[in-house]
């Protein structure tokens, strides 16, 4: 697993308070995970603060899944 | 006995009688303030009188883009804002039906936009901190109307109804929201009442006298501390009873 998954996974873990194995490429953050519209908020602006990145609103809301912004923190650090 | 040791407050209006008081009575409890206003004199003067813990930060809320730099100016000078206070507002009081666009627009410009721009502006701050309180100056007009001020409650009673959206969207967080809504109080502007104004207006009050602006700060300061931190949504009248809501 690359270095960002590995960076992503822990913040999801930390700030959802899931176990570690459940967060799998195809794991929704609300439906999977038990995220609110709010966790999604808060989980953005983590991202960008640990990857020093701006992720527009038009695509925070894409990133619906582990693999979402596996991808998207990806191709735009 | 409200304690806001460690705690940083940024206040609009601090110019004003009502957001001055507000801002002395955060800092008497051991708050760190910052004090915002369009004139930079009585803010200096309020900061030297303040002595310690009190930054100045001149604003002009008409201006989208100095609202935005607000709270990361605060943000910067203080470490953080944990409690904001919206308080600085205006008026241009006319008939509803010779009311123009512009009078109507500035005044939700200021009123309510700006509330709602500040507001965004601090919260990704106090999420991370789990920790907020967001106290907005409502008036007692927002909830019953006033002649030649449609424009003024309209301002003000939309401010209560975005508090209570955002007090449900964040409580979770422990940020509250809440309203204080001040009836006739004795500042600068009501001094220039004529006697006999006065004495109309005091017909209305139960109390039977003017507020005095320490009364409304201390319903901020209640609003602000530690202790408040189930109380969210609401709006705090401070009326003297000449509006029982």
């Amino acid at each position: 697993m690359s270095d960002i998954a590995d960076r992503v996974k822990k913040i999801v873990v930390e700030h959802l308070g899931v176990e570690e194995d459940k967060v799998v490429e195809n794991a929704s953050f609300i439906d999977d995970l038990g995220a609110d519209s709010l966790d999604t908020v808060e989980l953005v602006m983590a991202f960008e603060e640990e990857f020093g990145i701006e992720i527009p609103d038009d695509a925070a809301e894409t990133i619906q899944t582990f693999g979402d912004a596996v991808k998207f923190i990806s191709s735009a650090s | 006995m409200f304690d806001l040791t460690g705690k940083n407050a940024l206040v609009t209006g601090a110019s004003g009688g009502i957001g001055g008081e507000i801002a002395r009575k955060l800092h008497a409890a051991g708050a760190t303030v910052a004090l915002s206003g369009t004139r930079e004199a009585p803010l200096e003067a309020l900061a030297s009188e303040l002595g310690s813990r009190a930054h100045v930060l001149t604003c002009n809320l008409s201006d989208a883009a100095s609202v935005e730099a607000l709270p990361k100016a605060a943000a910067a000078a203080m470490g953080s804002v944990d409690v904001l206070v919206n308080n600085a507002g205006i008026t241009r009081d006319n008939l509803f039906m010779r009311m123009s666009d512009d009078e109507w627009a500035s005044v939700l410009e200021v009123n309510l936009t700006s509330t709602f721009r500040l507001c965004r502006g601090v919260l990704r701050g106090m999420m991370k901190a789990r920790w907020g309180r967001i106290v907005n100056i409502s008036s007692v007009v927002g909830t019953t109307g006033n002649p030649g001020q449609a424009n003024y409650a309209a301002s003000k009673a939309g401010m209560v109804g975005m508090s209570k959206s955002l007090a449900y969207e964040v409580a979770s967080r422990g940020i509250t929201v809440n309203c204080v809504a001040p009836g006739f109080i004795t500042t600068a502007m009501t001094e220039k009442l004529t006697d006999d104004q006065k004495a109309k207006i005091l017909t209305q009050v139960p109390a039977g006298r003017m507020g005095d602006v320490n009364e409304i700060a201390s319903a901020c300061l209640y609003l602000a501390s530690p202790e408040a931190g189930y109380v969210t949504g609401t709006t705090l009248h401070v009326n003297g009873g000449m509006a029982m809501i």
